[in-house]
């Protein structure tokens, strides 16, 4: 793909642009990079206070870690959803944010919404290693699937990358994508388990039977991407287990499809951008 | 081998009438919003040579700017073909890609890879953009604290050296200080020297002329002329006085008209016979009309060598001898008694501006010529004669000496 050629040339000019945005981002800031993590940690406090102290949700015992701890449970599926959202908000930002840049010099366009991805997936990273440091604490026998772990964020990556990508340019012609995503974003949310366990569905979705032909909620609810990366890190960090072997194939492909689809529509359009913007 | 060929180029852009940049919009009009097409360019064929330095021209908004986004590949052409062949850079707008919260450095290394230098190159580099730049002290600051200047000035110098093969320029020569003007003016030559291809946009013709060899003239996206810079920009500019212009005589008079020197005569110092020779003088005699009565006007000639290179000038102002006011008819004699131009034919262009010399009233180019003889000496190359006595002297007295 040419896209990739094109970035494998640029390797300085996405290694710089992620430095910008990493450096940028908290500058003049007292807390400086900390900041990254009381936006997780804000979010663990207010969902775990509703979540597990008021609504009294009860997630299964990590098996065969054997934790009980709800905001270990909660981070180690809100971690990488927040990643995800970041990417892709930053991602829609990046084309109209350096509409300057993109009218004046030429570069390949793809690096500005790549490099977005790689600087939130260097803060994610450092929030990944805080938890890490939390899930060992606790007595979770984590170690041995780390490396699987990295391939995960990686799959999860470019599965970001791939709609950044096509949003990115749904976002030069349309202005409206941001304020649409967001909305969406919100209801995707809940459409995850993320502040609830996933069995929660399958049990509503068994009671109920299948809703036509043999397709059942769950069935529909498993559609989500989101659904399955949520449930494989949970398996690898807070279960200690090897997840399905089904879930890594979809994602791996939900992954491999966004990012072909994403690339294409960008290669498509990245030639007009200086113009459309 | 010529650096660039532009092979019928073509460049549409849409102009709408009401754009759909909201969804609501798209929604409730069902269709694509209503546009016109607008040709920037129409079928520009053009080859600039290898090591040349070429200027666009035209009048505003005739595609002058479209084209060189062509050749740097931010826009696309519609139709035609663009080969550029050797490394490109553009300076469409220095600075674009600065943060303002990084470093001098930090923006240095960023923007120097936006451009498509390696960070061996840049750490290479660096030293040399700084100081080109003139920021050595605040180069650990961020960027927003510098001055417009400065800002502007380190833009330009990291630009300038991404050692590109070919070089688009488009209007950026006028930033900075007269000091980094100059800098400016001598990279381009080292520029040229190198045999490297520079391509500007300018509207300043006295600084085009001096810089360029090849021209083209753009006129409403179509291209009107090209070929040596000389006689394409020299019509270029006739054509923007087109309107006030006029031919009398056979002479090309542009200016509000309320003078006009008719013409001029060029006699010797003295009534001999002996022609001009270096250091010798002439004098030129206008002969002028006034439709009125003009006040204090400024009388000026200046003289050019044949290929345009403009050499010197002077005006009844800068001479100290006013002329109070033009009426009727009459000669005005310039007394030039010390010209020191080296042997070769020269043309006078005649001019007369208001008291304030923003107003032209009249202007002729290559009114009168004139020629140096070289007097049976021999005068080696360029345009002025530099007066200079040789010796041989001891090794031991120039110590004493220096
Ligand atoms: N993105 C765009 N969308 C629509 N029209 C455009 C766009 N860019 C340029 N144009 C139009 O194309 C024409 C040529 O513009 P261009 O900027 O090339 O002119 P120019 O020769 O550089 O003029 P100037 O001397 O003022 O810089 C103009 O009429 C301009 O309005
Ligand atoms: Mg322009």
């Amino acid at each position: 793909m040419s896209i990739l050629s094109e970035l494998r040339d640029s390797r300085e000019l996405v290694a710089n642009l992620t430095r910008r945005e990493v450096k940028g981002k908290y500058k003049r800031t007292v807390l400086g990079q900390l900041w990254s993590l009381a936006n997780p940690l804000a979010a663990m406090l207010v969902y775990t206070l509703v979540f597990s102290f008021i609504i009294k949700i009860e997630p299964d015992v990590g098996d065969p870690s054997g934790l009980d701890i709800f905001a270990v449970w909660l981070l180690c599926a809100l971690l990488p959803w927040s990643f995800f959202t970041n990417v892709v908000t930053g991602g829609m930002a990046s084309l109209v944010g350096n509409e300057n840049l993109i009218k004046k010099v030429y570069f390949p366009r793809s690096a500005l919404v790549v490099a977005n991805g790689f600087s939130a997936f260097f803060t994610w990273s450092t929030e990944m290693a805080v938890l890490l440091v939390v899930l060992l604490v606790v007595g979770s026998a984590v170690l041995p699937w780390l490396p699987l772990v990295v391939v995960v964020m990686a799959v999860l990556y470019v599965f970001a990358l791939g709609i950044s990508l096509l949003l990115s340019i749904a976002n030069v012609y349309f202005r409206d994508t941001q304020h649409f995503v967001a909305i969406l974003f919100q209801i995707w949310f809940y459409a995850t388990p993320i502040v609830y366990p996933g069995t929660l569905v399958s049990e509503r979705s068994d009671r109920m039977g299948p809703l036509f032909g043999s397709v059942t909620l769950e069935d529909l609810y498993r559609l989500n991407p989101m659904e399955r990366f949520a449930e494989v890190f949970r398996n690898l960090l807070y279960d200690n287990r090897m997840p399905e072997l089904v879930d890594l194939l979809v994602i791996i492909a939900w992954a491999v499809g966004a990012l072909v689809v994403g690339a294409l529509v960008f290669t498509r359009h990245s030639k007009r951008l200086a113009e459309a913007l | 081998m010529s650096a660039i060929s532009v092979e019928g180029v073509s460049k549409r852009f849409r102009v709408y009438h009401e754009r759909n940049q909201t969804l609501k919009a798209a929604v409730m009009r069902r269709r694509r919003a209503s546009y016109e097409d607008f040709w920037a360019l129409r079928d520009v064929d053009l080859e600039i040579p290898h090591g040349s330095s070429f200027a666009l021209v035209g009048d505003n908004g005739s595609g002058k700017s479209t084209l060189l986004k062509c050749l740097a590949q931010i826009l696309y052409p519609d139709d035609g073909r663009i080969e550029t062949r050797g490394r490109v850079a553009a300076l469409l707008e220095v600075g674009s890609g600065f943060h303002p919260e990084l470093s001098g450095r930090d923006n240095v290394y960023l923007n120097a890879s936006i451009l498509g230098m390696k960070r061996p190159e840049i750490a290479r580099k660096f030293d040399e953009i700084v100081d080109f730049a003139g920021v050595e002290q605040f180069i650990d600051q961020p960027v927003k604290n510098y001055s417009s200047g400065m800002y502007v000035r380190l833009g330009f110098a990291v630009a300038i050296n991404v050692d590109p093969e070919i070089l688009l320029v488009d209007e950026v020569l006028a930033v900075g200080d007269a000091a980094f003007q100059e800098k400016c003016a001598q990279k381009f030559a080292t520029f040229k020297r190198e045999g490297r291809t520079v391509v500007v946009v300018s509207h300043s013709m006295p600084s085009l002329r001096t810089m360029v060899d090849h021209a083209a003239w753009l006129q409403k996206g179509v291209l009107r002329e090209v070929g040596p810079a000389q006689g394409v920009l020299e019509r270029y500019s006739d054509s923007t006085h087109e309107s006030s212009g006029a031919t009398i005589g056979g002479l090309v008079h542009i200016g509000s008209g309320e003078v006009r020197i008719q013409r001029a005569e060029v006699l010797p110092l003295t009534a001999t016979d002996e022609p001009l020779t270096v250091g010798g003088g002439l004098r030129l005699r206008l002969h002028w009309s006034a439709a009125g009565r003009v006040e204090r006007p400024v009388v000026g000639i200046a003289v050019e060598a044949l290929d345009g290179t403009y050499l010197a000038a002077t005006n009844t102002r800068d001479a100290g001898d006013p002329v109070d006011v033009l009426e009727g008819e009459g000669v005005l004699e310039c007394t030039l008694p010390d010209v020191r131009l080296h042997p070769g034919t020269y043309s006078v262009i005649a001019s007369v501006t208001d008291e304030s010399t923003t107003e032209l009233l009249d202007q002729v180019r290559d009114i009168a010529r004139f020629s140096v003889d070289s007097g049976g000496r021999s005068w080696s190359g360029g345009y002025l004669a530099l007066p200079a006595s040789w010796d041989q002297v001891a090794e031991s007295t120039s110590a004493v000496d220096g």
